[in-house]
Protein backbone atom coordinates (compact mmCIF):
# COMPACT_ATOMS: atom_id res chain seq x y z
CA UNK A 1 0.00 0.00 0.00
CA UNK A 2 3.04 2.23 -0.01
CA UNK A 3 3.27 2.88 -3.73
CA UNK A 4 -0.09 4.11 -4.85
CA UNK A 5 0.33 4.16 -8.60
CA UNK A 6 -3.40 4.30 -9.07
CA UNK A 7 -5.68 5.64 -6.42
CA UNK A 8 -9.42 5.82 -6.73
CA UNK A 9 -10.57 8.28 -4.09
CA UNK A 10 -14.17 8.29 -3.00
CA UNK A 11 -15.79 8.04 -6.40
CA UNK A 12 -19.54 7.72 -6.86
CA UNK A 13 -21.73 7.23 -9.88
CA UNK A 14 -25.38 8.27 -9.86
CA UNK A 15 -27.95 8.30 -12.62
CA UNK A 16 -31.24 10.17 -12.61
CA UNK A 17 -33.79 7.58 -11.61
CA UNK A 18 -37.57 7.67 -11.53
CA UNK A 19 -38.81 11.15 -10.66
CA UNK A 20 -36.37 13.36 -8.81
CA UNK A 21 -34.63 10.46 -7.09
CA UNK A 22 -31.09 9.53 -8.13
CA UNK A 23 -30.07 5.92 -8.53
CA UNK A 24 -26.70 5.34 -6.95
CA UNK A 25 -24.74 2.59 -8.60
CA UNK A 26 -21.93 2.91 -6.07
CA UNK A 27 -20.59 5.63 -3.83
CA UNK A 28 -17.59 6.41 -1.68
CA UNK A 29 -15.46 3.84 -3.47
CA UNK A 30 -11.78 3.81 -2.58
CA UNK A 31 -9.14 1.53 -3.97
CA UNK A 32 -5.51 1.67 -4.87
CA UNK A 33 -3.08 -0.30 -6.94
CA UNK A 34 0.69 -0.43 -6.95
CA UNK A 35 2.83 -0.20 -10.06
CA UNK A 36 3.12 -3.50 -11.89
CA UNK A 37 0.23 -5.04 -10.04
CA UNK A 38 -2.41 -7.15 -11.75
CA UNK A 39 -5.82 -6.59 -10.16
CA UNK A 40 -9.10 -8.29 -10.96
CA UNK A 41 -12.54 -7.09 -9.99
CA UNK A 42 -15.21 -9.69 -9.34
CA UNK A 43 -18.85 -8.93 -8.71
CA UNK A 44 -22.26 -9.62 -10.07
CA UNK A 45 -23.70 -7.76 -13.04
CA UNK A 46 -24.99 -4.34 -12.15
CA UNK A 47 -22.50 -3.63 -9.36
CA UNK A 48 -20.80 -0.97 -11.46
CA UNK A 49 -17.60 -2.79 -12.38
CA UNK A 50 -17.69 -1.55 -15.94
CA UNK A 51 -18.45 1.97 -14.74
CA UNK A 52 -15.37 1.89 -12.50
CA UNK A 53 -13.30 0.74 -15.46
CA UNK A 54 -14.76 3.41 -17.72
CA UNK A 55 -13.99 6.05 -15.11
CA UNK A 56 -10.42 4.75 -14.86
CA UNK A 57 -10.17 4.88 -18.64
CA UNK A 58 -11.59 8.39 -18.69
CA UNK A 59 -14.50 7.38 -20.90
CA UNK A 60 -16.92 8.18 -18.08
CA UNK A 61 -16.70 10.80 -15.37
CA UNK A 62 -17.49 10.05 -11.72
CA UNK A 63 -20.36 11.97 -10.11
CA UNK A 64 -18.10 12.53 -7.09
CA UNK A 65 -14.51 11.85 -6.17
CA UNK A 66 -11.37 11.61 -8.21
CA UNK A 67 -8.98 9.13 -9.74
CA UNK A 68 -5.27 9.73 -9.34
CA UNK A 69 -2.85 7.99 -11.67
CA UNK A 70 0.87 8.42 -11.13
CA UNK A 71 0.35 11.42 -8.89
CA UNK A 72 -2.05 13.27 -11.15
CA UNK A 73 -5.83 13.44 -11.14
CA UNK A 74 -7.13 12.21 -14.47
CA UNK A 75 -9.46 14.14 -16.68
CA UNK A 76 -10.61 12.30 -19.74
CA UNK A 77 -8.93 9.58 -21.69
CA UNK A 78 -5.21 9.17 -22.05
CA UNK A 79 -2.77 7.21 -24.17
CA UNK A 80 -1.22 6.11 -20.86
CA UNK A 81 -4.25 3.96 -20.14
CA UNK A 82 -5.05 1.43 -22.84
CA UNK A 83 -8.41 -0.32 -22.89
CA UNK A 84 -9.08 -3.83 -24.14
CA UNK A 85 -12.77 -3.94 -24.89
CA UNK A 86 -15.00 -6.93 -24.26
CA UNK A 87 -16.28 -6.78 -27.83
CA UNK A 88 -12.70 -6.26 -29.16
CA UNK A 89 -13.98 -3.06 -30.90
CA UNK A 90 -11.80 -3.44 -33.96
CA UNK A 91 -12.49 -1.08 -36.84
CA UNK A 92 -13.92 -3.53 -39.41
CA UNK A 93 -12.85 -1.50 -42.45
CA UNK A 94 -9.19 -1.69 -41.42
CA UNK A 95 -6.91 -4.70 -41.62
CA UNK A 96 -5.17 -6.17 -38.58
CA UNK A 97 -2.12 -4.07 -39.35
CA UNK A 98 -4.35 -1.05 -40.02
CA UNK A 99 -6.04 -1.37 -36.64
CA UNK A 100 -2.76 -1.58 -34.73
CA UNK A 101 -1.14 1.11 -36.89
CA UNK A 102 -4.08 3.41 -36.17
CA UNK A 103 -3.23 3.26 -32.47
CA UNK A 104 0.50 3.63 -33.11
CA UNK A 105 0.07 6.67 -35.36
CA UNK A 106 -2.31 8.19 -32.81
CA UNK A 107 0.38 8.07 -30.15
CA UNK A 108 3.33 9.07 -32.30
CA UNK A 109 1.88 11.56 -34.76
CA UNK A 110 5.20 12.49 -36.33
CA UNK A 111 6.28 8.97 -37.22
CA UNK A 112 6.44 8.11 -40.89
CA UNK A 113 4.52 5.25 -42.42
CA UNK A 114 7.38 2.76 -42.36
CA UNK A 115 8.17 3.38 -38.69
CA UNK A 116 4.50 3.04 -37.69
CA UNK A 117 4.23 -0.17 -39.68
CA UNK A 118 7.38 -1.66 -38.16
CA UNK A 119 6.25 -0.79 -34.64
CA UNK A 120 2.78 -2.23 -35.23
CA UNK A 121 4.31 -5.37 -36.70
CA UNK A 122 6.33 -5.94 -33.51
CA UNK A 123 3.16 -6.12 -31.47
CA UNK A 124 1.29 -8.23 -34.02
CA UNK A 125 4.19 -10.69 -33.78
CA UNK A 126 4.06 -10.49 -29.98
CA UNK A 127 0.47 -11.74 -29.86
CA UNK A 128 1.21 -14.43 -32.42
CA UNK A 129 -0.65 -13.05 -35.42
CA UNK A 130 2.28 -12.99 -37.82
CA UNK A 131 0.96 -13.75 -41.29
CA UNK A 132 -2.53 -12.33 -40.67
CA UNK A 133 -1.57 -8.66 -40.90
CA UNK A 134 -3.56 -8.00 -44.04
CA UNK A 135 -6.74 -9.78 -43.02
CA UNK A 136 -9.84 -7.86 -42.07
CA UNK A 137 -11.47 -8.48 -38.68
CA UNK A 138 -14.38 -10.30 -40.36
CA UNK A 139 -11.92 -12.94 -41.55
CA UNK A 140 -10.61 -13.64 -38.03
CA UNK A 141 -11.89 -15.93 -35.29
CA UNK A 142 -13.03 -14.46 -31.97
CA UNK A 143 -9.74 -15.31 -30.30
CA UNK A 144 -7.69 -13.75 -33.09
CA UNK A 145 -9.79 -10.58 -32.96
CA UNK A 146 -9.12 -10.25 -29.25
CA UNK A 147 -5.42 -10.80 -29.90
CA UNK A 148 -5.54 -7.82 -32.25
CA UNK A 149 -7.28 -5.87 -29.47
CA UNK A 150 -4.45 -6.80 -27.10
CA UNK A 151 -1.80 -5.89 -29.69
CA UNK A 152 -3.50 -2.56 -30.25
CA UNK A 153 -3.58 -1.82 -26.52
CA UNK A 154 0.05 -2.85 -26.01
CA UNK A 155 1.35 -1.06 -29.09
CA UNK A 156 0.94 2.35 -27.47
CA UNK A 157 3.12 1.17 -24.55
CA UNK A 158 0.64 2.33 -21.92
CA UNK A 159 1.32 2.76 -18.22
CA UNK A 160 -1.62 0.51 -17.47
CA UNK A 161 -4.05 -1.77 -19.21
CA UNK A 162 -7.76 -1.80 -18.51
CA UNK A 163 -9.63 -4.91 -19.52
CA UNK A 164 -13.39 -5.28 -19.44
CA UNK A 165 -14.10 -9.02 -19.46
CA UNK A 166 -11.77 -9.38 -22.43
CA UNK A 167 -12.14 -13.13 -22.76
CA UNK A 168 -15.76 -13.69 -21.81
CA UNK A 169 -16.90 -14.11 -25.41
CA UNK A 170 -14.29 -16.76 -26.18
CA UNK A 171 -14.35 -20.54 -25.89
CA UNK A 172 -12.54 -22.11 -22.95
CA UNK A 173 -9.52 -23.29 -24.91
CA UNK A 174 -8.88 -19.95 -26.61
CA UNK A 175 -9.50 -18.17 -23.33
CA UNK A 176 -6.82 -20.26 -21.63
CA UNK A 177 -4.24 -19.49 -24.33
CA UNK A 178 -4.99 -15.80 -24.24
CA UNK A 179 -4.79 -15.72 -20.45
CA UNK A 180 -1.34 -17.25 -20.73
CA UNK A 181 -0.34 -14.63 -23.29
CA UNK A 182 -1.66 -11.73 -21.25
CA UNK A 183 0.07 -13.02 -18.13
CA UNK A 184 3.35 -13.51 -19.97
CA UNK A 185 3.17 -10.06 -21.56
CA UNK A 186 2.22 -8.32 -18.32
CA UNK A 187 5.06 -10.02 -16.42
CA UNK A 188 7.56 -9.26 -19.19
CA UNK A 189 6.61 -5.62 -19.53
CA UNK A 190 5.80 -4.98 -15.87
CA UNK A 191 2.40 -3.75 -16.93
CA UNK A 192 -0.09 -2.55 -14.35
CA UNK A 193 -3.41 -4.16 -15.21
CA UNK A 194 -6.98 -3.77 -14.06
CA UNK A 195 -9.33 -6.47 -15.25
CA UNK A 196 -13.01 -7.12 -14.83
CA UNK A 197 -13.97 -10.74 -14.91
CA UNK A 198 -16.74 -13.14 -14.04
CA UNK A 199 -14.41 -16.10 -14.10
CA UNK A 200 -13.06 -16.96 -10.65
CA UNK A 201 -10.30 -19.17 -12.05
CA UNK A 202 -9.23 -16.43 -14.42
CA UNK A 203 -8.90 -14.05 -11.48
CA UNK A 204 -6.91 -16.59 -9.45
CA UNK A 205 -4.58 -17.32 -12.33
CA UNK A 206 -3.94 -13.73 -13.36
CA UNK A 207 -4.42 -11.46 -10.37
CA UNK A 208 -2.14 -10.33 -7.60
CA UNK A 209 -5.08 -8.75 -5.85
CA UNK A 210 -8.76 -9.53 -6.26
CA UNK A 211 -11.34 -6.85 -5.50
CA UNK A 212 -14.71 -8.22 -4.42
CA UNK A 213 -17.70 -5.98 -5.00
CA UNK A 214 -21.15 -6.42 -3.49
CA UNK A 215 -24.36 -6.29 -5.47
CA UNK A 216 -25.67 -2.98 -6.74
CA UNK A 217 -27.34 -0.60 -6.53
CA UNK A 218 -25.35 0.93 -3.72
CA UNK A 219 -22.48 -1.49 -4.36
CA UNK A 220 -19.38 -1.29 -2.18
CA UNK A 221 -15.91 -2.74 -2.43
CA UNK A 222 -16.25 -5.40 0.28
CA UNK A 223 -12.73 -6.68 0.54
CA UNK A 224 -9.44 -7.03 -1.23
CA UNK A 225 -8.16 -10.58 -1.42
CA UNK A 226 -4.46 -11.02 -1.78
CA UNK A 227 -3.54 -13.89 -4.03
CA UNK A 228 -1.42 -16.29 -1.97
CA UNK A 229 -0.21 -18.24 -5.00
CA UNK A 230 3.39 -17.64 -6.05
CA UNK A 231 4.04 -15.16 -8.83
CA UNK A 232 5.51 -17.76 -11.11
CA UNK A 233 2.40 -19.93 -10.98
CA UNK A 234 1.61 -22.12 -13.96
CA UNK A 235 -1.80 -22.94 -15.37
CA UNK A 236 -1.30 -26.70 -15.15
CA UNK A 237 -0.39 -27.00 -11.48
CA UNK A 238 -2.42 -24.07 -10.23
CA UNK A 239 -5.04 -26.26 -8.58
CA UNK A 240 -2.41 -28.28 -6.71
CA UNK A 241 -1.31 -25.35 -4.63
CA UNK A 242 -2.43 -25.86 -1.01
CA UNK A 243 -4.14 -22.50 -0.86
CA UNK A 244 -5.85 -22.70 -4.24
CA UNK A 245 -9.13 -24.15 -2.98
CA UNK A 246 -9.17 -21.94 0.06
CA UNK A 247 -8.93 -18.91 -2.19
CA UNK A 248 -11.41 -20.23 -4.69
CA UNK A 249 -13.96 -21.15 -2.03
CA UNK A 250 -13.60 -17.79 -0.38
CA UNK A 251 -14.41 -15.99 -3.64
CA UNK A 252 -17.26 -18.33 -4.52
CA UNK A 253 -18.77 -18.00 -1.05
CA UNK A 254 -18.64 -14.29 -1.50
CA UNK A 255 -20.33 -14.40 -4.89
CA UNK A 256 -22.98 -16.89 -3.82
CA UNK A 257 -24.06 -15.46 -0.47
CA UNK A 258 -22.01 -12.67 1.01
CA UNK A 259 -22.29 -10.32 -1.96
CA UNK A 260 -26.00 -10.05 -1.16
CA UNK A 261 -25.82 -9.97 2.62
CA UNK A 262 -22.61 -8.01 3.07
CA UNK A 263 -24.20 -4.59 3.60
CA UNK A 264 -26.62 -5.91 6.24
CA UNK A 265 -23.99 -8.01 8.03
CA UNK A 266 -21.32 -5.37 8.21
CA UNK A 267 -22.94 -2.03 9.04
CA UNK A 268 -19.60 -0.60 10.17
CA UNK A 269 -17.78 -1.31 6.89
CA UNK A 270 -15.33 1.48 6.26
CA UNK A 271 -15.02 2.04 2.50
CA UNK A 272 -11.75 3.94 2.98
CA UNK A 273 -10.08 1.04 4.79
CA UNK A 274 -11.33 -2.00 2.98
CA UNK A 275 -10.12 -5.13 4.80
CA UNK A 276 -7.29 -6.95 3.10
CA UNK A 277 -7.84 -10.69 3.22
CA UNK A 278 -4.84 -13.01 3.34
CA UNK A 279 -5.99 -16.51 2.59
CA UNK A 280 -4.45 -19.19 4.75
CA UNK A 281 -3.14 -16.76 7.29
CA UNK A 282 -6.14 -16.52 9.59
CA UNK A 283 -4.44 -14.18 12.00
CA UNK A 284 -4.09 -11.54 9.33
CA UNK A 285 -7.40 -12.16 7.68
CA UNK A 286 -9.08 -9.16 9.23
CA UNK A 287 -7.14 -5.99 9.03
CA UNK A 288 -9.22 -4.23 11.67
CA UNK A 289 -12.19 -5.03 13.85
CA UNK A 290 -14.43 -4.53 10.87
CA UNK A 291 -16.30 -7.77 11.30
CA UNK A 292 -17.47 -9.32 14.55
CA UNK A 293 -17.07 -12.88 13.36
CA UNK A 294 -13.52 -13.46 12.20
CA UNK A 295 -13.99 -17.21 12.58
CA UNK A 296 -15.30 -17.37 9.05
CA UNK A 297 -11.88 -17.44 7.55
CA UNK A 298 -10.27 -19.76 10.03
CA UNK A 299 -11.38 -23.20 8.95
CA UNK A 300 -10.92 -24.11 5.36
CA UNK A 301 -11.50 -27.56 3.99
CA UNK A 302 -8.76 -26.81 1.52
CA UNK A 303 -6.25 -26.36 4.27
CA UNK A 304 -6.59 -29.90 5.50
CA UNK A 305 -5.69 -31.39 2.15
CA UNK A 306 -2.25 -32.89 1.96
CA UNK A 307 0.00 -30.59 0.11
CA UNK A 308 1.11 -32.02 -3.20
CA UNK A 309 3.24 -29.21 -4.39
CA UNK A 310 6.00 -27.41 -2.71
CA UNK B 1 -26.38 -23.97 -59.33
CA UNK B 2 -26.19 -20.17 -59.41
CA UNK B 3 -25.23 -20.08 -63.08
CA UNK B 4 -28.14 -22.31 -63.97
CA UNK B 5 -30.45 -20.08 -61.92
CA UNK B 6 -29.17 -17.01 -63.72
CA UNK B 7 -29.56 -18.77 -67.05
CA UNK B 8 -33.14 -19.77 -66.28
CA UNK B 9 -34.00 -16.29 -64.99
CA UNK B 10 -32.54 -14.80 -68.17
CA UNK B 11 -34.62 -17.15 -70.28
CA UNK B 12 -37.79 -16.23 -68.38
CA UNK B 13 -36.94 -12.53 -68.86
CA UNK B 14 -36.57 -13.01 -72.61
CA UNK B 15 -39.84 -14.99 -72.79
CA UNK B 16 -41.67 -12.27 -70.85
CA UNK B 17 -40.25 -9.55 -73.12
CA UNK B 18 -41.22 -11.50 -76.22
CA UNK B 19 -44.74 -12.08 -74.86
CA UNK B 20 -45.10 -8.38 -74.02
CA UNK B 21 -43.91 -7.28 -77.48
CA UNK B 22 -46.15 -9.89 -79.12
CA UNK B 23 -49.27 -8.76 -77.26
CA UNK B 24 -48.36 -5.13 -77.94
CA UNK B 25 -47.94 -5.91 -81.65
CA UNK B 26 -51.24 -7.79 -81.85
CA UNK B 27 -53.13 -5.10 -79.94
CA UNK B 28 -51.98 -2.28 -82.24
CA UNK B 29 -52.53 -4.13 -85.54
CA UNK B 30 -54.81 -2.64 -88.21
CA UNK B 31 -58.09 -4.28 -87.31
CA UNK B 32 -60.78 -1.61 -87.51
CA UNK B 33 -62.96 -1.59 -90.63
CA UNK B 34 -61.68 0.52 -93.48
CA UNK B 35 -64.10 3.24 -94.42
CA UNK B 36 -64.54 4.15 -98.06
CA UNK B 37 -64.09 7.86 -98.59
CA UNK B 38 -62.88 10.34 -101.15
CA UNK B 39 -59.08 10.54 -101.52
CA UNK B 40 -58.99 14.18 -100.33
CA UNK B 41 -60.87 13.31 -97.17
CA UNK B 42 -58.69 10.24 -96.61
CA UNK B 43 -55.58 12.44 -96.78
CA UNK B 44 -57.00 14.61 -94.01
CA UNK B 45 -58.00 11.66 -91.83
CA UNK B 46 -54.70 9.82 -91.90
CA UNK B 47 -53.99 6.11 -91.57
CA UNK B 48 -56.21 5.61 -88.53
CA UNK B 49 -59.35 6.09 -90.59
CA UNK B 50 -58.25 4.89 -94.01
CA UNK B 51 -56.48 1.64 -93.07
CA UNK B 52 -58.04 0.97 -89.68
CA UNK B 53 -54.63 1.47 -88.00
CA UNK B 54 -54.53 1.95 -84.25
CA UNK B 55 -53.44 5.41 -83.08
CA UNK B 56 -51.07 3.62 -80.70
CA UNK B 57 -47.75 2.76 -82.42
CA UNK B 58 -46.75 -0.88 -82.46
CA UNK B 59 -43.35 -2.19 -81.32
CA UNK B 60 -42.08 -2.21 -84.89
CA UNK B 61 -42.87 1.50 -85.35
CA UNK B 62 -41.17 2.30 -82.07
CA UNK B 63 -38.17 0.14 -82.98
CA UNK B 64 -37.78 1.81 -86.35
CA UNK B 65 -38.03 5.28 -84.85
CA UNK B 66 -35.61 4.38 -82.04
CA UNK B 67 -33.09 3.20 -84.62
CA UNK B 68 -33.48 6.53 -86.40
CA UNK B 69 -32.78 8.38 -83.14
CA UNK B 70 -29.81 6.20 -82.27
CA UNK B 71 -28.25 6.79 -85.69
CA UNK B 72 -28.05 10.54 -85.10
CA UNK B 73 -28.43 11.32 -81.39
CA UNK B 74 -26.80 14.76 -81.45
CA UNK B 75 -28.43 16.64 -84.35
CA UNK B 76 -29.70 20.13 -83.68
CA UNK B 77 -32.35 21.56 -86.00
CA UNK B 78 -33.38 24.45 -83.80
CA UNK B 79 -35.08 24.80 -80.42
CA UNK B 80 -37.86 22.26 -81.02
CA UNK B 81 -35.93 19.58 -82.87
CA UNK B 82 -32.83 18.34 -81.13
CA UNK B 83 -31.38 14.84 -80.99
CA UNK B 84 -32.21 12.64 -78.00
CA UNK B 85 -28.57 12.56 -76.97
CA UNK B 86 -28.58 16.35 -76.58
CA UNK B 87 -31.83 16.30 -74.63
CA UNK B 88 -30.56 13.57 -72.27
CA UNK B 89 -27.28 15.43 -71.85
CA UNK B 90 -29.15 18.55 -70.75
CA UNK B 91 -31.18 16.54 -68.22
CA UNK B 92 -28.16 14.65 -66.88
CA UNK B 93 -26.27 17.93 -66.64
CA UNK B 94 -29.02 19.54 -64.55
CA UNK B 95 -29.37 16.49 -62.34
CA UNK B 96 -25.61 16.29 -61.93
CA UNK B 97 -25.24 19.94 -60.97
CA UNK B 98 -28.18 20.01 -58.53
CA UNK B 99 -27.16 16.68 -57.06
CA UNK B 100 -23.52 17.66 -56.53
CA UNK B 101 -24.57 20.90 -54.86
CA UNK B 102 -26.83 18.86 -52.58
CA UNK B 103 -23.93 16.49 -51.75
CA UNK B 104 -21.71 19.46 -50.89
CA UNK B 105 -24.34 20.86 -48.53
CA UNK B 106 -25.98 17.73 -47.13
CA UNK B 107 -22.98 15.65 -46.09
CA UNK B 108 -21.06 18.25 -44.04
CA UNK B 109 -24.33 19.54 -42.57
CA UNK B 110 -25.46 16.00 -41.79
CA UNK B 111 -22.12 15.39 -40.08
CA UNK B 112 -22.58 18.44 -37.88
CA UNK B 113 -26.15 17.57 -36.99
CA UNK B 114 -25.28 13.93 -36.37
CA UNK B 115 -22.38 14.79 -34.06
CA UNK B 116 -24.25 17.46 -32.12
CA UNK B 117 -27.38 16.45 -30.21
CA UNK B 118 -28.19 20.17 -29.75
CA UNK B 119 -28.20 20.95 -33.48
CA UNK B 120 -30.02 17.72 -34.15
CA UNK B 121 -32.88 18.69 -31.85
CA UNK B 122 -32.89 22.35 -32.94
CA UNK B 123 -32.99 21.65 -36.67
CA UNK B 124 -35.36 18.70 -36.50
CA UNK B 125 -38.63 20.74 -36.83
CA UNK B 126 -37.32 22.56 -39.92
CA UNK B 127 -36.23 19.35 -41.58
CA UNK B 128 -39.52 17.65 -40.73
CA UNK B 129 -41.49 20.49 -42.37
CA UNK B 130 -39.23 20.98 -45.38
CA UNK B 131 -38.79 17.30 -46.21
CA UNK B 132 -42.37 16.45 -47.32
CA UNK B 133 -42.71 19.48 -49.63
CA UNK B 134 -42.99 18.38 -53.24
CA UNK B 135 -39.91 19.78 -54.98
CA UNK B 136 -42.07 21.20 -57.78
CA UNK B 137 -43.86 23.41 -55.26
CA UNK B 138 -40.59 25.36 -55.00
CA UNK B 139 -40.64 26.07 -58.73
CA UNK B 140 -42.61 29.37 -58.74
CA UNK B 141 -40.51 30.69 -55.87
CA UNK B 142 -37.35 29.63 -57.67
CA UNK B 143 -38.46 31.21 -60.95
CA UNK B 144 -39.37 34.43 -59.17
CA UNK B 145 -36.13 34.73 -57.20
CA UNK B 146 -33.61 33.21 -59.64
CA UNK B 147 -35.30 34.54 -62.82
CA UNK B 148 -33.73 31.79 -64.91
CA UNK B 149 -35.70 28.69 -65.82
CA UNK B 150 -32.69 26.43 -66.28
CA UNK B 151 -31.13 27.35 -62.92
CA UNK B 152 -34.55 26.98 -61.32
CA UNK B 153 -34.67 23.38 -62.53
CA UNK B 154 -31.23 22.82 -60.99
CA UNK B 155 -32.50 24.33 -57.75
CA UNK B 156 -35.47 21.96 -57.75
CA UNK B 157 -33.10 19.01 -58.16
CA UNK B 158 -30.95 20.37 -55.35
CA UNK B 159 -33.88 20.74 -52.97
CA UNK B 160 -35.32 17.30 -53.71
CA UNK B 161 -32.04 15.38 -53.42
CA UNK B 162 -30.81 17.07 -50.26
CA UNK B 163 -33.25 15.44 -47.79
CA UNK B 164 -32.52 11.72 -48.16
CA UNK B 165 -28.78 12.46 -48.07
CA UNK B 166 -29.07 14.77 -45.09
CA UNK B 167 -31.24 12.42 -43.05
CA UNK B 168 -29.15 9.36 -43.87
CA UNK B 169 -25.93 11.20 -43.02
CA UNK B 170 -27.40 12.34 -39.70
CA UNK B 171 -28.58 8.82 -38.93
CA UNK B 172 -25.34 7.20 -40.05
CA UNK B 173 -23.18 9.60 -38.04
CA UNK B 174 -25.36 9.46 -34.94
CA UNK B 175 -25.50 5.67 -34.89
CA UNK B 176 -21.80 4.92 -35.23
CA UNK B 177 -21.06 2.13 -32.76
CA UNK B 178 -20.09 3.66 -29.42
CA UNK B 179 -17.19 1.25 -28.97
CA UNK B 180 -15.53 2.54 -32.17
CA UNK B 181 -15.84 6.10 -30.92
CA UNK B 182 -14.47 4.94 -27.55
CA UNK B 183 -11.46 3.40 -29.29
CA UNK B 184 -10.72 6.78 -30.85
CA UNK B 185 -11.28 8.50 -27.50
CA UNK B 186 -8.90 6.22 -25.60
CA UNK B 187 -6.31 6.88 -28.30
CA UNK B 188 -6.76 10.64 -27.79
CA UNK B 189 -7.72 11.13 -31.43
CA UNK B 190 -8.85 14.70 -32.07
CA UNK B 191 -12.36 15.55 -33.27
CA UNK B 192 -11.38 16.23 -36.88
CA UNK B 193 -9.24 13.12 -37.22
CA UNK B 194 -11.94 11.09 -35.46
CA UNK B 195 -14.54 12.35 -37.94
CA UNK B 196 -12.44 11.24 -40.90
CA UNK B 197 -10.93 8.02 -39.56
CA UNK B 198 -13.78 6.54 -37.55
CA UNK B 199 -17.11 8.24 -38.16
CA UNK B 200 -16.86 8.73 -41.92
CA UNK B 201 -15.89 5.13 -42.75
CA UNK B 202 -18.41 3.78 -40.26
CA UNK B 203 -21.25 5.95 -41.60
CA UNK B 204 -20.24 5.70 -45.27
CA UNK B 205 -22.58 2.82 -46.19
CA UNK B 206 -25.57 4.67 -44.71
CA UNK B 207 -24.55 7.93 -46.39
CA UNK B 208 -24.15 6.21 -49.76
CA UNK B 209 -27.59 4.62 -49.35
CA UNK B 210 -29.01 8.13 -48.89
CA UNK B 211 -27.13 9.30 -51.97
CA UNK B 212 -28.56 6.41 -53.95
CA UNK B 213 -32.13 7.28 -52.89
CA UNK B 214 -31.43 10.91 -53.79
CA UNK B 215 -30.20 10.24 -57.32
CA UNK B 216 -33.35 8.19 -57.94
CA UNK B 217 -35.61 10.99 -56.73
CA UNK B 218 -33.62 13.61 -58.68
CA UNK B 219 -34.07 11.66 -61.89
CA UNK B 220 -37.81 11.30 -61.19
CA UNK B 221 -38.17 15.01 -60.57
CA UNK B 222 -36.11 16.31 -63.53
CA UNK B 223 -38.69 15.04 -66.05
CA UNK B 224 -41.52 16.91 -64.33
CA UNK B 225 -39.37 20.00 -63.78
CA UNK B 226 -38.35 20.18 -67.44
CA UNK B 227 -41.96 19.79 -68.54
CA UNK B 228 -42.64 22.95 -66.53
CA UNK B 229 -39.60 25.05 -67.44
CA UNK B 230 -39.39 23.92 -71.06
CA UNK B 231 -36.64 24.64 -73.54
CA UNK B 232 -34.38 21.61 -73.32
CA UNK B 233 -34.10 18.27 -71.61
CA UNK B 234 -35.76 14.90 -71.82
CA UNK B 235 -38.80 16.10 -69.82
CA UNK B 236 -39.34 18.93 -72.31
CA UNK B 237 -38.89 16.44 -75.14
CA UNK B 238 -41.71 14.25 -73.76
CA UNK B 239 -44.07 17.20 -73.49
CA UNK B 240 -43.07 18.58 -76.88
CA UNK B 241 -43.69 15.23 -78.56
CA UNK B 242 -47.05 14.98 -76.81
CA UNK B 243 -47.91 18.35 -78.34
CA UNK B 244 -46.75 16.94 -81.68
CA UNK B 245 -48.98 13.90 -81.01
CA UNK B 246 -45.98 11.66 -81.61
CA UNK B 247 -46.76 8.79 -79.25
CA UNK B 248 -43.81 6.87 -80.74
CA UNK B 249 -41.34 9.48 -79.53
CA UNK B 250 -43.05 9.62 -76.14
CA UNK B 251 -42.62 5.87 -75.74
CA UNK B 252 -38.97 6.08 -76.81
CA UNK B 253 -38.40 8.86 -74.28
CA UNK B 254 -40.04 6.79 -71.52
CA UNK B 255 -37.75 3.87 -72.35
CA UNK B 256 -34.65 6.06 -72.30
CA UNK B 257 -35.63 7.72 -69.02
CA UNK B 258 -35.90 4.27 -67.48
CA UNK B 259 -32.53 3.14 -68.81
CA UNK B 260 -30.69 6.28 -67.71
CA UNK B 261 -32.31 6.08 -64.26
CA UNK B 262 -31.18 2.48 -63.95
CA UNK B 263 -27.62 3.39 -64.93
CA UNK B 264 -27.47 6.21 -62.37
CA UNK B 265 -28.72 3.83 -59.68
CA UNK B 266 -26.17 1.18 -60.66
CA UNK B 267 -23.32 3.68 -60.44
CA UNK B 268 -24.33 4.62 -56.88
CA UNK B 269 -24.85 0.94 -56.02
CA UNK B 270 -21.26 0.28 -57.09
CA UNK B 271 -19.99 3.11 -54.88
CA UNK B 272 -22.02 1.74 -51.98
CA UNK B 273 -20.41 -1.67 -52.40
CA UNK B 274 -16.98 -0.04 -52.39
CA UNK B 275 -17.45 1.50 -48.93
CA UNK B 276 -19.40 -1.34 -47.34
CA UNK B 277 -17.36 -3.38 -44.87
CA UNK B 278 -18.21 -6.85 -43.59
CA UNK B 279 -18.50 -7.12 -39.82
Amino acid sequence: MTDKFISIEGIAKRYPGAGAAMTTVFENLWLSMARGEFCCVIGHSGCGKTTVLNILAGLDAPSEGAVIVDGQAISGTSLDRAVIFQSHALLPWRTVLGNVAYAVSSKWRSWDRAKVKAHAQTFIDLVGLTGSEHKHPSELSGGMKQRVGIARALSITPKMMLMDEPFSALDALTRGTLQDEVRRICLETGQTAFMITHDVDEAIYLADKIFLMTNGPGAVLAEVVENPLPRDRGRTDLHRHPLYYALRNHIIDFLVTRSKTFAAETPDHDPRNVPMVHIGKPGLSIASDARPEPSRETSWPGLSRPSTSS
Amino acid sequence: MTTSLRLRAGLVSIVLLAAFLGIWHLATRSTAPVATMSPEYAKLMGLTATQGKSAMPGPLDVGAKLWEHLKRPFYDNGPNDKGLGIQLAYSIGRVGTGYLLAVIVAIPLGFLIGMSPLLSKALDPFIQVLKPISPLAWMPLALYTIKDSSISAVFVIFICSIWPMLLNTVFGVASVRKEWVNVARTLEVGTIRRAFTVILPAAAPTILTGMRISIGIAWLVIVAAEMLVGGTGIGYFVWNEWNNLSITNVIIAILLIGIVGMLLDQILARFTRMVTFPE
